[in-house]
Order: C-alpha cells, then structure tokens, then sequence
C-alpha cells in the first residue's frame, strides 16, 4: 500500500535532483532542491522515521535552502544571471560521467549479497536519534562543533577587514 | 533505558589539550595587545609539548562507544603529528610580522588542524575518520588563503576547498557503500563483516571510493593536481605545516584503514595502491625535473614522497607499516625544514620562490646554506641523512616479500631517487656555486623562532640518519601492532 505514497515522492525527488541541476537562474536550483528535500522526508515517514522527517523538513528545508537563497539574492541580485560556463562541453561530459556512475552504483546495488532487511524497532524516533547522538556517536558529534567553531573562524578570517592586507606570496 | 556511554576522557587527553590551547589562544587574541603575540605562540608550543608528552605516555585503551582507540598506531601518529605542528607553529610568527598577516587565528588553525590529524590517527569508525579529516583539513583551506590581499593565496585557498570538499563527498561515498555492504562503519566490526562474507561489487566499490578521498589529501597521482598550485600560492609557512601534517593524517588513515582493517580484501587493494605509489613516484619526480619555482619544485618533491610512503602501504608487512611511520617522522623534519630555509629569505617584495633566488646563499648565510644543501641531500635520500634511513627502511620492506609487484616498487623508488637527487642538488649547487645577487634583491630574515625551527629539523635530520634505531625503535610498535592480527 505505501507504494501509492512512496511512488510520487520518489519521482517527485528525481524530478527535483534533475531541477536542480537543469534549471538556469539559481533560485530556482534553490526551490528544486527544496523539492527534493521535502520529497525525501516523505520516504522517512514512510520509513516510521517521523523524527528524523521533521529534522529534515526543518533543518534542510527550512534553515539550508533558506540559507542559500540568501546567498544567491546577496551575490545575483543585480545580475540575476547564473554563472557564465567556461569549460566548453562540460555538460556533455558530466553526462557521460554521471551515467558511467550510476551504472556502477545500480549495478553494485542489485549485485548487492545482503537481502534487504526492515528498519529496526523504533528506527527514526526521537529517543533513537538522541541515543545515537549521545551514546553511540558522542564523540564526532563534540568533533562536529569544532569543525563549526572552525567554520566560523575561517568566514570571519577571510571577511574581516582588518589592518591594510598583506603582500605575501608573491 | 538508555545506558550511558563510557566516556573515558583521560583517554582523550592530548587532544582536549592541544584544542584547549587552541581556544584559550583564540580568546587572549580578542585582549592581547598585538605586540604581545609571542605569548599565543608560546602558549601554542606549550601545549604541543604537553600534549606530545602525554600521548607519548599514555595507557592503551578503547573508549566513546568504540569511536576512539588508543594503541600503538595512534601513539607514534600522535606524537609525529604534534612534532609536525610545533615546528608549524615555529617556521610563522616572524612571516606573519613581516608581511603584516600576524593574527592570533593562525594558531588556533594549526592547532586545530593538528587535533584533526591527532584524531584521524585514534579513530576505530569511518564516521569519526570523516569527521576528523574534515577537522584537518578545514583550517589548511583557510591557511592556505591566509595572505587575504594576495591573489594568487586567495587562489590557492579556493582551489584546495572545492577540491578538497569534492574529495570529501567521495570519501564519504565510499563509507556509504561499505555500510551498505557491511551494516556497519566500525573498523573492527567491518573487518569481521568482509572475512565472513565474499566482498561484493559496492564494498570493492567503496574501498576505491575511500581511496580516492585520502589519496587526494596525500597528494597521489592522479590525485595530485592541485598541490603544485595551492603550495605555489599559499603563504611559505602555512606550505611548511600543510604539506606536513596533510600527509601524516592521511598515511595513518591508510594504514588504519587498509592493512590493519581491510586484510580480507588485501589482493585487491594491495595492486590498486601498488599502481598508484608507482604512478605517484614516476609523475612526481619527472614533474618536480622541470620546475623553476622551489616551491613548485618542492611541490612535486611532496607527491614523490608520498608515492614513496604508499609503496609501504600497499606491501602491508608490519616492517613496512613500521617504515611508514619512520618516513612520516623523518619526513616532518625535512619537509618542514626545505621549506623554513625559504621562509628566512625574501626577494623584493615578495617569497623568494625562483631557484635563482638561492644564488651564492652560502657565501652570505652560511649556515642557512648548510642547512638547505641537508634537508635537499636528504629529501633525495642519501646517507648520511636521515631520508636515507626513511628510503631504505621502505625499499627493505618491500623487497623482502619476495613478490613480483614488491620488487618492481623498490626498484621504481630506487631510480626515481636517482632522478630526484638532480633536481635537488642543483638547487643546493646553485647555492654554493650559483653568482650571488649583487643587486641585493633577496634579503634575509632571521628570527629566534625560525633559526630554532631550523635547529630542530636539522638536528634530527641528521640525528636520525647517524643513529636511526632512535627513531625506528619508537615506531616499530606500529609493525608489531600489525603483526598481532
């Protein structure tokens, strides 16, 4: 019966992963992968995953694309154009690549000798998420604030106006 | 009922220390008035030197739900890596001053980034390997774009974060596949998954995959092409410590992963790495013939180097494994070394980067000069150095498998060493023979920091070539680690 769930959430993601990258103003790359994103947490629901969904709606959905979307406005609001391509034939050879890749992905995953097994009990609540971050995962999750707390720095290194720049290198 | 994790946080100390002297630095930064900086940096090496006392002594262990061990591997990597970061902390200050760059910042990100390596060498999980090479590698995107006014820097800096970030996404890919294939990211629990079971299409699949994402951050043929770019744009100091410290996280994450988790699938991998280290060694030393920039130059020197490590990886012997780590140390010394001798010099204007720059040096500095014709002698590999000993202990392991494959390693890392000893020693002859610039157009700066970060790599360059069982005798535990499997 989830098929009738699980159908058009799947293709509604494939046809928002093709937007994404199909689509020439960048905003609506942005609203693609909103779809995307939202069709994905679908499949979660499907999965019982009901925390993990709403993670998902609210983290990428709601704080990410928004997140983008601000960029975009801030770096093509007066052009309103994306990029200019410079490497010539570059989409036909991420055609043939991207091809080659998949084929090699869907041929491991049906040549794939684990059968496919349900999510275990209780896959995707909250309490499930929380034991993973805080017993089975505690310490990538304290490393992943250092990654952040570097993330900071590094924007504000690189932004800040500070005294006259310097002349190293060359 | 959630059972709490056992935290052992004794287990972690050197890391928290090296992280806390990271954050304390950063915040004195925001009070200290900016001709105090010497205190940030003092408080930096300090807390290198703590942290490398306590790694070096510390119990083994397992710890955090088995994210984190603590055994031999991790030891000697911990204390290469902090070796590697206090003599990134010297080669800077007097750079930073003197082309007006000094933040407190710079330190925390060598801090950092030392911690990352320090980890990538502790992790039992691909996830806390991930986490911990993006821990590494994240503040080296950022140093190498540290000279904000220079075009070329803020080249370099881009080029290494989108590149490295697409690294990453395959590193990643390829834990993904193996989790698909095993139901499991824990190295020891995927080692027992692969020995039960025949490996399947994606977990080979995802073997190459994490391949891929490390040897872009060792810098392997073909993986390789951003280095001469990011080390020719990237401030000399920030080139001293990266080049360094990229390769001793990515090497103890190659021999965590490959010899000492993924056995079961040794014939595999074993001539995939082969064929990389080869290709690695030959690209790196005929590109590094054709160079007119020392720091390209050494560039393509650093791939080589990494070929030559690989050849130790893929032979997976524990004497090899050991080696590995031998070169690693010996490497930090050298590396860092040819690169501090550039950072005493500077043309008008700018680094002094042209080989021609290096003219006459030993009749103006001539210690300066002793000491760059040493770490070139012994980046080429000839003895009484210790990239001899590096070179020999590698070669000796392959050699004695006896295999075909082990042969033709040793015998391609023993030629291109000869092909590597013209491109350095024409830089070391143009040192002592080359026509000094009488314009004065290359001036010299000595600072205590710097001639200390000399001292040091000089001295245990040569140290270790005279009295190699010093070095070899701490990292043979890496092989014996091995040979328990």
């Amino acid at each position: 019966m989830e098929w009738v769930i699980f159908v058009p959430a799947a293709v509604l993601a494939i046809a928002g992963g093709v937007g994404v990258i199909a689509a020439r103003q960048p905003v609506h790359s942005a609203i693609a992968l909103l779809v995307v994103l939202a069709s994905l947490a679908v499949t979660y629901l499907l999965l019982a995953a009901q925390f993990i969904a709403v993670l998902q709606v609210i983290i990428y959905a709601g704080a990410i694309v928004v997140l983008f979307l601000f960029v975009i406005m801030l770096l093509h609001a007066r052009s309103g154009e994306g990029p200019v391509e410079k490497l010539p034939r570059q989409r036909v050879a991420a055609v043939v690549f991207a091809s080659l890749f998949l084929a090699a992905l869907l041929a491991g995953s049906v040549a794939a000798t684990r059968p496919l097994a349900p999510a275990p009990e209780g896959f995707g609540t909250a309490q499930h998420v929380g034991e993973a971050l805080f017993v089975t995962y505690l310490l990538p999750f304290e490393l992943a604030s250092v990654i952040l707390m570097v993330g900071i720095i590094a924007a504000v290194v690189v932004v800040k106006r500070g005294p006259p720049a310097g002349r190293g290198g060359r | 009922m959630i059972t709490p994790p056992v935290v052992d946080l004794t287990l972690i100390l050197p890391e928290m220390i090296v992280l806390g002297v990271a954050l304390l630095v950063l915040m004195a930064d925001l009070w200290l008035a900016p001709e105090r900086r010497g205190y940030l940096v003092a408080a930096s090496l300090a807390g290198v030197l703590a942290a490398a006392w306590v790694a070096a002594g510390a119990a083994d262990g397992v710890s955090f739900a088995g994210m984190y061990v603590r055994d031999a591997l991790t030891r000697v990597g911990q204390v290469v890596a902090l070796a590697a970061t206090g003599l990134g902390v010297l080669v800077a200050p007097e750079y930073l001053r003197r082309y007006n760059l000094d933040r407190g910042e710079y330190y925390v990100l060598v801090l950092t980034a030392g911690a990352g390596a320090m980890l990538m060498a502790a992790s039992r999980d691909l996830l806390m390997l991930f986490l911990a090479l993006e821990t590494l590698s994240i503040p080296l995107y950022v140093l190498a774009a540290w000279a904000r006014g220079n075009a070329r820097s803020q080249e370099a800096g881009m080029k290494y974060f989108l590149l490295g970030a697409f690294a990453s996404a395959f590193f990643l890919y390829g834990i993904a596949l193996l989790y698909g294939e095993t139901g499991t990211t824990r190295l020891p629990d995927l080692t027992s998954a692969l020995a039960q079971q025949p490996a399947g299409i994606s977990a080979a699949a995802g073997v190459g995959l994490l391949t891929i994402g490390l040897g872009f951050k060792a810098a392997l043929v073909p993986f390789h092409a951003w280095a001469p770019d990011v080390y020719e744009g990237a401030p000399l100091p920030a080139v001293a410590f990266m080049s360094v410290i990229a390769k001793i996280g990515a090497f103890v994450a190659l021999l965590r992963v490959f010899p000492l988790a993924l056995g079961a699938l040794a014939d595999q991998w074993t001539l995939v790495l082969g064929v990389l280290a080869a290709l690695t060694m030959i690209v790196g030393n005929l590109a590094a013939l054709a160079q007119s920039s020392y720091k390209r130059m050494l560039a393509y020197s650093s791939i080589a180097h990494a070929g030559y490590l690989l050849v130790g990886v893929a032979t997976a012997t524990p004497p090899a494994a050991s080696a590995v780590m031998t070169y690693l140390a010996i490497y930090a010394a050298m590396g860092t070394g040819a690169f501090a001798v550039a950072v005493a010099l500077e043309r008008s204007g700018g680094e002094a980067d042209r080989i021609e720059d290096y003219a006459g040096l030993a009749g103006r500095a001539p210690l300066l000069a002793a000491a760059g014709a040493l770490f070139l002698i012994s980046l080429a590999g000839l003895p009484p150095t210790g990239g001899f000993v590096a070179k020999l202990g590698i070669f000796a392991a392959a050699v004695e498998t006896g295999s075909v494959g082990g042969l033709a390693l040793a015998l391609i890392g023993v030629l291109t060493s000869v092909i590597s000893v013209y491109y350095y020693m024409r830089v070391a002859y143009v040192m002592y023979a080359g026509e000094p610039d009488q314009s004065g157009g290359v001036r010299l700066h000595a600072s205590p920091l710097l001639n200390l970060a000399l001292l040091i790599t000089a001295a245990a360059v040569v140290y270790a070539g005279v009295l190699p069982g010093a070095v070899t005798s701490f990292t043979q535990q890496v092989g014996a680690l091995l040979s328990r499997l």
